[in-house]
């Protein structure tokens, strides 16, 4: 009994302060999402529910859709291109595997701001890309990739990229290649062979890595800000211009209420129907 | 059979070229002479005297330095502690407890900045280092929890048993046992979490106040308000400088393994 006061002594600091600085915090963001807002500056304690049918103006209806759509769209290209990423580096043989593991944590220790520059010099308009593309006939004009759709997703995957990659990976060095062999050699082809053993085997890593995607892409507003220019507002930006600029507090709060309830719905439902119970890759 | 084909080595050869594009082009850029960045202005170090005299970039820099430190320590002490104690209680209630310390990673960053945003003033605390230091531990407890937790995974209790049956007190098992043997989990987590909080953009936005500025945030501010070459020559430098670390990590490495080896 003696030795387990000791282990809820050293517990005690972890779930103090993720109580005190997340809990408390979110209960804080529900309270004020039904404040008014005061003449000017600050906050007015009376029950309302204004906030939350402001965000039923189309205006504010359609930066929800516009985060949703580019979120779906983002988390699927991050699945199509990080899945085959993860998979391949975990059949490479144990000392390209560390190479490949260096490679891919590497960008991380540079800023992901600075990353994403790089990006904006390729796309710009006379930038790399349209000069490669003009010199080969391909395109007469430039093309104004930069500030559009594609670049905000390119950047989207760009940054998240690690995290598919990282979870689809652990989750396929654990599997047990000789299943895949049997496979082969009881008749079935390489193809047949992969979606009945590798793919069933790796989906947990692949769906952990879904989510750990998904839930940072309904809030990353600063890559739609460098490289979609203004054209696009999602929830973040607004929320962040609620809080800093416009300093309407109740309101950002209640768009938070309402990102993070939309957010959370997602997971659920999504635990609910592939029955993922633990997150793989970043642990 | 677990060999890769030629496509998929294609694959992940191209995938990498990719990833590392856009740093190839921020690196060229800083040694460019010409402002643009549409044409080739000829090798200049110009860009490097222009950062190094850029004195609120290099201040950020400090800052983001200190910030990460500080609270990649805290959240190491904190997060292992953390997972050493859950990984040795048997609640029925554990489950509720490990989805409880994950919560960061659960909720979209914009938001977590913006609750500590409000809840710090709603508490008076003055906008600075000490909120940067509590929104970055937030985030960084989780990594090293469950860096730590995979490790103790995969640990054997009976070594520590075998201590205390020896006859050490069980802080001095923890201390000389378990805690050697989760080391590489918390440094690795560690190194994770400084990483994270030296390019925190969204959290720090919320919680840094009017006068403290995190190195990401100036390059945001920066990036937003134009073309910047010192901005470039500041990513060469910080690849630079990770290279560089890298490098004597397998340096060091090589050398105590070798050291092992003849022990």
């Amino acid at each position: 009994m003696k030795n387990n006061r000791r282990n809820v002594w050293m517990i005690l600091p972890i779930y103090i302060f993720t109580i005190v600085f997340v809990a408390g915090p979110l209960f804080y963001m529900l309270a004020l999402s039904f404040a008014g807002q005061k003449e000017g500056y600050g906050v007015s304690w009376s029950f309302t529910l204004e906030n939350y049918a402001k965000i039923l103006d189309p205006v504010y209806l359609d930066t929800f859709v516009q985060s949703l759509k580019l979120a779906f769209v983002s988390t699927l290209c991050i699945m199509l291109v990080g899945y085959p990423f993860g998979y391949f580096m975990a059949r490479l043989s144990e000392k390209w595997k560390k190479r490949a593991m260096l490679f891919l944590m590497l960008p991380f220790w540079l800023n992901s701001l600075i990353r994403l520059y790089g990006w904006v010099i390729f796309f710009q308009k006379k930038g790399i890309l349209n000069t490669i593309l003009i010199k080969l006939g391909i395109i007469e004009k430039p093309l104004s990739i930069l500030y559009s759709y594609p670049a905000i997703v390119v950047g989207m995957i760009y940054v998240l990229l690690p995290f598919m990659v990282l979870s689809v990976y652990s989750s396929a060095e654990k599997l047990d290649w000789s299943l895949m062999e049997a496979a082969r050699d009881l008749g079935a082809s390489s193809v047949c062979a992969f979606v009945q053993i590798a793919f069933p085997l790796t989906l947990p890593g692949l769906l952990s890595g879904v989510i750990l995607t998904f839930i940072p892409s309904m809030g990353l507003f600063f890559i739609a800000d460098i490289l979609g220019g203004n054209k696009i507002v999602l929830v973040g930006s607004l929320i962040e211009e609620q809080m800093t600029r416009a300093g309407n507090w109740p309101f950002a709060a209640a768009l938070a209420v309402v990102l993070l309830v939309l957010t959370s719905v997602m997971i659920l439902l999504y635990r609910r129907i592939f029955h993922v119970e633990t997150l793989e890759g970043i642990g | 059979m677990k060999k890769n084909g030629k496509a998929a080595r294609f694959y992940l050869l191209i995938m990498f070229c990719i990833m590392y594009l856009p740093i190839a082009i921020v690196v060229v850029h800083s040694f460019n002479s010409s402002k643009l960045t549409v044409r080739w202005g000829g090798f200049s170090l110009k860009w490097y005297e222009t950062l190094f005299s850029n004195e609120p970039l290099l201040e950020a820099l400090g800052n983001s330095l200190i910030v990460g430190g500080i609270s990649c320590l805290l959240s190491a002490v904190i997060g292992t502690l953390g997972a050493i104690g859950l990984s040795r209680l048997h609640w029925r209630s554990k489950g509720v407890l490990e989805y409880i310390s994950m919560l960061p990673l659960m909720i979209p960053e914009i938001i977590l900045g913006m609750v500590l945003m409000a809840f710090f003033s709603m508490l008076h605390l003055p906008f600075g280092l000490v909120t940067l230091v509590i929104g970055h531990t937030v985030f960084c407890i989780p990594y090293i929890f469950l860096e730590v937790k995979a490790r103790l995974v995969g640990m054997s209790p009976s070594l520590e048993e075998a201590a205390r049956d020896l006859g050490a007190s069980p802080g001095r098992a923890l201390w000389d046992i378990t805690i050697p043997l989760i080391m590489p989990a918390v440094m690795s987590g560690s190194l994770l979490a400084f990483a994270m909080s030296m390019d925190d953009v969204v959290i720090s936005i919320f919680v840094n106040g009017p006068r403290l500025s995190t190195l990401p945030i100036k390059v945001y501010t920066q990036l937003k308000s134009g073309i910047k070459p010192e901005i470039n020559a500041l990513c060469t430098c910080m690849l630079a400088v990770t290279l560089g670390l890298l490098f004597l990590y397998s340096l060091l490495k090589k050398i105590f393994g070798r050291q092992e080896k003849k022990q």
